[in-house]
């Protein structure tokens, strides 16, 4: 379950409405269902996963995604990168790899580190088939089912269900982690996306690679589509990740990683990234100021310094699950807080992405998310008696009743102000 | 037979249709018939009438599917369809309308009152909330009216959880249904159509994992509730619940198959139906295939009766 870092339209189930369904293994896998491993009995089929599917729908807006604008990669950039692989490099392009993957591409990984304030020698690195296989590698390899897992709170929902189906227990903290003693996996597809402030060392920089295991992609900086990320670790970890990674799936792609390579030998990368902050900061910015309009004085938000997201968080009485819910029938979507912990926690927050929405959309999402929140917060005012008049916009359009409403005591242990007589029912 | 089987739609439970939907394919392939999948969209009435269906299995759930749409739609283009007509669809898509009809008819619900977001807006009925705090008791359950699966429903332990659980309850609905809770045993009986008439399968008990704890979306997550069937009762209890939702079914107006939920109150003994669902599920992990296995009853053989009844329904 990738919740949200799946293209529109690809979705689990998006069938386009209409289409007869082919023949397809997905009717068979019924037929299989006792034949499945106990592990897979944990992964939840919950109904949030059900209202996820649906903002997949392509008449919503959907800020609920978590991908890259890969519309500002120059099309003609990519084909003649493309041509050049293959006039100079087709039979490799076209061959398996080595697991450990093509020396060519560790340079331009190196770069990047580099551009962090990191070291990194080539035989020190592993190329995977995007930073989510860095995530399963690690857990294949360092995780028996029972041992615990401690995740930053909030953490990436992708990361979700690979915990779960080793059978970790997850630990989720507020992440201030001075002083931990454990092996740290530190995913950092972000670090490059910086809009303002000094930029963070990393904690593999800090560490000189002692515990930290670092995991790094190309997805944000470039292409997710090339599927490439890497990771660096201790030699002992490394090891063992090699060997998990050739069981899962012997390399990744070589066209992929000399397409990589080419493009950091033809063109400025950095320069890309440097566009690609600008696009998204614009963005970013677009979205606060959006949120300053339209959402009421009883939300309260980040204003990130980097990544994809803004985080917000509503009032405690506001189930942002269900407020998806109201919300997607007016087709506007986001990825309720709840997702990216596994604890309960999040109930009241949500997660709104910037990069892979145009302006427009970002206001107009954020206008009706506002309007579907004012709703709620002044329902529950009218519920509670603390409406007032022109506070929020459900509340203040019905003025004097809803203020009228009030009166009414919302302690539990205070005696009720006022009971309205009603006539028991019979039966 | 050419069979249409109406999936998927846009419904918040288009996932568990598009299951049912493809298992119900494959037991219409079994029994002999050709199958025309059709996932709901805009173009249900142009698929309809070019590809001209003997007659359609309704494998929707939710809204449109379950609420009575398809099927007037299906009566007016004159094709035979699976199980209730529009109005027993109507009538157990709502709540809270179906716990009006049965308490009319004197079968036993829980307590309950229900309002429109227009009531709390416009007249004031958060003034009432004492009221019907009081006539309830804690802790009480806050429904969508209009939702089928677990989506929207809180449990309210306090007078201060009511307000944040009716606000999620409208996130799906206009009509909100505050119940009585009833601690006890959580019962399912399907209903089948047949020759003789309905017939009410044995009875299936959903057992939560955690003691003490009810989260209403553990029911539908793999592994943190097991469903018993036939469910370990007195028979005393057995038949009595089989009766009630036979009962149910009848006053419903439901046709072809039902499931009826119901409460076993642990103190009293005593039987109240929540509600009735008029296109039950029908993965391999769904109640109602559960109950007919159960009485002998393999999925194709269901499946082909529920489709000849629907073809029996409506004169040739």
């Amino acid at each position: 379950m990738t919740i949200d870092e799946t293209p529109r339209g690809h979705a689990s189930g998006g069938e386009t409405p209409g289409m007869a369904k082919p023949r397809s293994g997905a009717r068979d896998l019924e037929r299989y269902a006792g034949l499945f491993a106990r592990r897979t009995q944990v992964m939840k089929s919950s109904a949030m996963r059900d209202l996820m599917a649906v903002t997949a729908r392509p008449e919503v807006i959907s800020l609920a995604g978590g991908l890259p604008d890969t519309s500002t990669f120059p099309a003609e950039d990519f084909a003649s990168l493309m041509t050049r692989v293959g006039v100079d490099d087709a039979a490799r392009a076209l061959q398996y790899g080595p697991t450990e993957g093509l020396n060519e591409v560790k340079d331009p990984i190196a770069q990047v580190m580099a551009a962090e304030g990191m070291e990194v020698e080539p035989e020190d690195l592993l190329v995977t088939t995007g930073g989510q296989q860095v995530i399963d590698l690690v857990c294949k390899t360092l995780i028996d089912p029972g041992d615990v897992i401690i995740a930053e709170a909030p953490t990436y929902p992708g990361a979700v269900p690979v915990f779960v189906s080793y059978q970790a227990d997850v630990v989720q903290i507020e992440m201030d982690q001075d002083g931990m003693r454990i092996d740290v996996l530190e995913d950092n597809p972000y670090g490059m996306l910086r809009y303002e402030g000094e930029p963070l060392p990393t904690l593999f920089s800090l560490d000189g690679g002692e515990f930290v295991i670092y995991l790094g992609t190309f997805s944000k900086i470039l292409s997710p589509g090339i599927r490439i990320g890497w990771t660096s670790a201790p030699r002992p970890v490394l090891d063992k990740l090699n060997l998990g990674k050739g069981a899962a799936d012997l390399c990744s792609s070589p066209l992929s990683q000399l397409f990589v390579r080419q493009y950091f030998a033809d063109r400025d990368w950095l320069a890309y990234v440097r566009e690609l902050t600008g696009v998204y900061r614009r963005r970013r910015d677009i979205m606060l100021e959006a949120l300053a309009e339209h959402f009421p004085r009883e939300a309260t938000w980040t204003r990130p310094q980097g990544g994809l997201f803004i985080w917000a968080r509503m009032p405690d009485y506001i189930d942002t699950t269900d407020l998806l819910a109201r919300a997607l029938r007016e087709h506007v979507a986001f990825v309720p807080g709840r997702a990216a912990y596994l604890d309960g926690r999040g109930g009241s927050e949500m997660r709104l992405n910037f990069s892979g929405v145009g302006d427009d959309d970002i206001r107009e999402g954020i206008r009706r998310i506002g309007e579907v929140i004012r709703e709620q917060v002044g329902l529950y005012e009218t519920l509670t008696g603390k409406a007032r008049p022109g506070h929020s916009r459900a509340a203040g359009d019905r003025g004097g009743q809803a203020a009228q409403a009030g009166a009414r005591q919302r302690d539990p242990d205070a005696p009720d102000a006022r009971v309205l007589p009603l006539h028991r029912r019979t039966g | 037979m050419r069979v249409a089987v109406l999936k998927g739609g846009d419904s918040l439970e288009r996932q568990v249709s598009l299951r049912s939907g493809a298992r119900v394919e494959d037991a219409l392939e079994r029994l002999g018939h050709e199958v025309l999948p059709v996932d709901v969209g805009r173009d249900l009435v142009d698929r309809l009438t070019a590809d001209a269906p003997d007659v359609a299995f309704v494998a929707l759930h939710g809204r449109g599917g379950e609420d009575g749409t398809v099927q007037e739609l299906l009566e007016l283009l004159g094709i035979p369809y699976t199980a209730s007509g529009p109005s027993a669809c109507m009538r157990c898509m709502d709540k809270v309308v179906a716990k009006h009809a049965l308490r009319d008819a004197g079968l036993p619900t829980p307590d309950f009152y229900a309002f429109s977001q227009a009531a709390f807006e416009e007249l004031g009925a958060a003034r009432a909330l004492p009221a019907i705090e009081e006539r309830l008791d804690f802790p009480i359950v806050v429904k969508p009216a209009g939702q089928g699966s677990a989506l929207g429903i809180k449990f309210a332990r306090t007078a201060a959880d009511v307000p944040g659980a009716i606000v999620s309850a409208f996130s799906y609905d206009t009509k909100v249904l505050l119940e009585r809770h009833v601690a006890g045993r959580d019962l399912a009986v399907s209903v089948l159509d047949g020759p003789d008439g309905p017939e009410a399968l044995p009875v299936v008990e959903a057992v939560p994992h955690e003691e003490g704890f009810y989260d209403f979306e553990a029911r539908y997550e793999i592994g943190r509730t097991s469903f018993i069937c036939p469910a370990e009762l007195p028979p005393d209890a057995a038949d009595r619940a089989r009766d009630v939702a036979l009962a149910a079914y009848r006053v419903l107006g439901c046709y072809g198959f039902a499931r009826v939920d119901l409460m076993l109150d642990e103190a009293t003994g005593e039987l109240s139906v929540l509600e009735a669902n008029v296109i039950p599920g029908l993965t391999d992990t769904s109640l109602l295939p559960l109950a007919a296995e159960a009485a002998g009853i393999s999925f194709e053989a269901l499946i082909g009766r529920v489709l000849e009844l629907a073809v029996a329904r409506t004169p040739a």
